[in-house]
């Protein structure tokens, strides 16, 4: 019996060894990840390219973080001015614009900024921050965030007047940062598709959304093969190609949530 | 509350099913974890063991970081392995980082502090009850060890379940050095983390409840394999 | 042919611990044969010198215990039997058993030769048992065995029949009696007038840690020299 233990957990060490197959390690945002897109998407990559994309779902700092370690063959993230950066730093060779989706405004049904009557993203933020409605940020520098913070200053509002008595800082990913939002029931920021897939809404509802300032553009990096020699550049120029053609764009534009479409592709080819 | 029976309904419904999914990330938790345990074990008892009965002039020292290693943030632990498996880090080579040894590397990190001080708790018990027996016997240090395990080998076990229970429920470190990929690394305690941050209370319960039973059964199984609780032995 | 340790001899033996000195000065011999019995009032340091004896005290500065051999490998030569019965979490048998393997003897036949002692000190009904669920009297007399198993030139013993009820103190008696006749060396201490009556060749009267008195059995009960020693053989508190 003893023996027969050990052999058992011999094996299952042994089998908690990865077989490296036709892989691809991708880090992307969990704004994206919570679309569901991806669950449409890798499915269709591996049945036209034999590739099997490993997705590691993190927050935007920490892909772009993974990237540059190259402990990731590339990255999808959704912030300009970080995505540029991590070109210029060398970790990255380019970004490839893929498709972007929008931001919305969600908040009490009750609206008592009266979020719903703005005409502009600018008019309803300095609404919510004359009221002192409660309204929660990621705040944890993500993509998303970053998008928030350059809205506020868009709109005039500077850090001082983001008090903490209601500007609530999560640190959090978007939906656990959608359950901080429902739980105080506040205002807050969220891409549309986290917010229709969210689960616990509450008595939270969609009350402004439209404004281009609010698109977010998502765009893919592939990681420096130069500064990082061993990560799969010819199959993460691969997915590149995929994730451009015209295949990719019927599915992107042909993803739909609760009726609604979520993705706008708008990749440019060479 | 109504989460709460969704919950356990939907927990019942997706075991009598056999759901692949569920199946899959439950294997895989089981997998990791009682790899981890073994190998904790195999350092953590003859090193709470060792301590016991050996003196030299650092262990009150040595016990008392070990003891406080138990309360490291799994978290940091994570973190830190993360950082030497890393392309970038020093052990960036072996290409570890997001798979299944990563996450055992990690939790064993995590249990042999715990496995070991426990098992050095309740070695000394025994040594103080054993201890002029075995001198006046003559016995070797390693003979005194061997005794000592073996005697002491109910109590060890409980060290090694602790460790068990402590790594089934552990989130923080797999999830940073496992990276909850989808059918690779995900388990389930990543699982109802990624469903709680979706808002999908009713599974990740359901998952929870999945966790404890499995962890009751593990716990189940060892105690009838080895016979406690049987009246007159001790 | 097996090296004799006998005699010992103690010189200038001082035990101390925290600055007081439990036992010394100690000057004394054991001799090849015989049985001695160590006597005194509780807390006279027998337990402590039958302990400094063995070997599992430390010994200050100045004093000195020669045996004829080298004192690490005197050990396999000694055995020890405690006041209060040490039972390991193991079957009776298993406990008789564990010197000899512990000194390379085959499983097989340390527990055939186990089970030959049990039955010698009449314990073998409780082979299987658990030696932490056996009485206090049985414990006793597994630990004797356990004791004697490995045939031993001296053997210590320290109020080994304390907490026995009589006929469990008649029994280990005899094996007692039946090992020194084999040729075994006793060193036992007991505060029981009557077992030292019994047993004694010799008697060693300790008190406040010093031996007072080394005499021949008869002469130390009909005519003790000293007058703690007559106190307490009067049945007088000795303080």
């Amino acid at each position: 019996m003893k023996i027969g233990a050990v052999l058992a957990v011999l094996s299952l060490v042994a089998s908690t060894a990865m077989a490296q197959a036709e892989s691809l390690k991708v880090a992307v945002t969990t704004s994206f990840h919570n679309s569901g897109l991806a669950d449409v998407l890798l499915p269709e990559i591996q049945k036209d390219l034999g590739l099997t994309v490993q997705l590691l779902v993190v927050g935007t700092g920490q892909a772009l973080r993974l990237g540059a370690a190259g402990d990731v063959d590339a990255i999808l993230v959704h912030s300009k001015a970080s995505e540029e950066k991590f070109i210029a730093d060398g970790h990255g060779t380019h970004r490839r614009e893929i498709m972007f989706n929008d931001f919305v405004i969600v908040g009490p049904s009750g609206d008592p900024a009266l979020v719903s009557a703005a005409e502009t993203a600018d008019e309803a933020l300095v609404a919510i921050a004359q009221t002192q409605s409660a309204f929660v940020s990621r705040g944890d520098d993500s993509g998303t965030h970053k998008k928030e913070l350059a809205l506020w200053a868009g709109a005039g509002v500077d850090a001082e007047a983001r008090a903490a008595v209601w500007y609530k800082e999560a640190g959090a990913g978007m939906g656990a940062a959608l359950n901080t939002a429902s739980g105080l029931n506040a205002y807050i920021m969220s891409d549309r598709a986290s917010w229709l897939k969210f689960g616990n809404k509450g008595d939270l509802a969609l009350l402004y959304a439209g404004d281009p300032a609010l698109f977010n553009q998502y765009a893919y990096l592939p990681v420096n093969p130069v500064t990082h020699p061993h990560v799969q550049a010819e199959l993460a120029e691969k997915l590149e190609a995929w994730l451009i053609s015209d295949r990719a764009r019927a599915l992107i534009d042909g993803y739909t949530l609760e009726g609604g479409r979520l993705f706008i592709f708008n990749a440019q080819k060479h | 509350m109504n989460e709460i029976l969704a919950g356990l309904l939907q927990a019942g419904q997706m075991i009598i099913t056999l759901d692949s999914d569920l199946i899959e990330i439950s294997l895989r938790s089981l997998r990791v974890t009682l790899t981890a345990v073994f190998v904790a074990s195999a350092i953590g008892l003859p090193l709470g063991c060792w301590l016991a009965v050996r003196r030299f002039r650092y262990r009150r020292f040595v016990i008392a970081t070990l003891n406080a290693l138990m309360g490291l943030p799994p978290v940091v632990v994570g973190l830190i392995v993360y950082l030497l498996l890393s392309r970038s880090g020093p052990f960036g080579v072996f290409g570890l980082l997001f798979t299944p040894t990563a996450m055992i590397i990690a939790q064993v990190v995590i249990l042999t502090p715990l496995i070991a001080s426990i098992a050095h708790q309740a070695i000394r018990e025994l040594w103080a009850e054993y201890h002029d027996l075995l001198i006046s016997l003559n016995t070797s240090r390693r003979q005194r060890i061997g005794t000592l395990l073996w005697d002491g080998r109910r109590a060890l076990l409980t060290a090694s379940l602790a460790g068990f229970g402590r790594g089934i429920g552990e989130v923080g470190a797999i999830m940073i050095v496992g990276g909850n990929i989808d059918h690779a690394t995900r388990v389930l305690t990543t699982a109802i983390s990624l469903e709680t941050g979706k808002g999908n209370f009713a599974l990740a319960l359901a998952l929870g409840f999945v966790l404890i039973g499995l962890a009751v059964a593990v716990n189940l199984i060892i105690h009838m394999l080895s016979r406690t609780e049987v009246s007159g032995r001790w | 042919m097996v090296s004799a340790i006998l005699p010992l001899s103690v010189e200038n033996a001082f035990v101390r611990r925290r600055g007081k000195t439990l036992v010394g000065p100690i000057s004394t011999t054991v001799s090849e044969t015989g049985l001695t019995i160590v006597m005194g009032p509780n807390g006279a340091g027998k337990t402590t010198l039958l302990r400094m004896l063995h070997g599992m005290e430390r010994l200050a500065r100045g004093g000195k215990l020669s045996w004829q051999l080298p004192e690490p490998e005197t050990r396999a030569y000694q055995a020890f039997v405690f006041q209060a019965p040490i039972m390991m979490r193991r079957t009776a048998l298993e406990n008789v058993a564990y010197p000899l393997i512990t000194h390379g003897v085959s499983r097989k036949e340390a527990r055939m030769r186990a089970e030959q002692w049990l039955a010698r000190v009449g314990l073998s009904e409780s082979a299987d048992k658990q030696g932490t669920v056996l009485s206090g009297g049985e414990r006793q007399k597994l630990a004797l065995a356990r004791a004697l198993i490995r045939d031993p030139q001296i053997l210590f013993l320290d109020e080994p029949c304390a907490n026995l009820d009589g006929s469990a103190t008649r029994e280990f008696e005899e094996i007692l009696r039946e090992a020194f006749q084999a040729g075994t060396r006793v060193v036992m201490s007991t505060h029981d007038v009557g077992q030292a009556r019994r047993l004694a060749q010799d008697v060693w009267f300790i008190h406040h840690g010093r031996i007072l008195e080394q005499t021949p059995a008869d002469t130390f009960f009909e005519t003790p020299r000293c007058q703690e020693a007559r106190a307490f053989l009067n049945g007088d508190i000795v303080e």
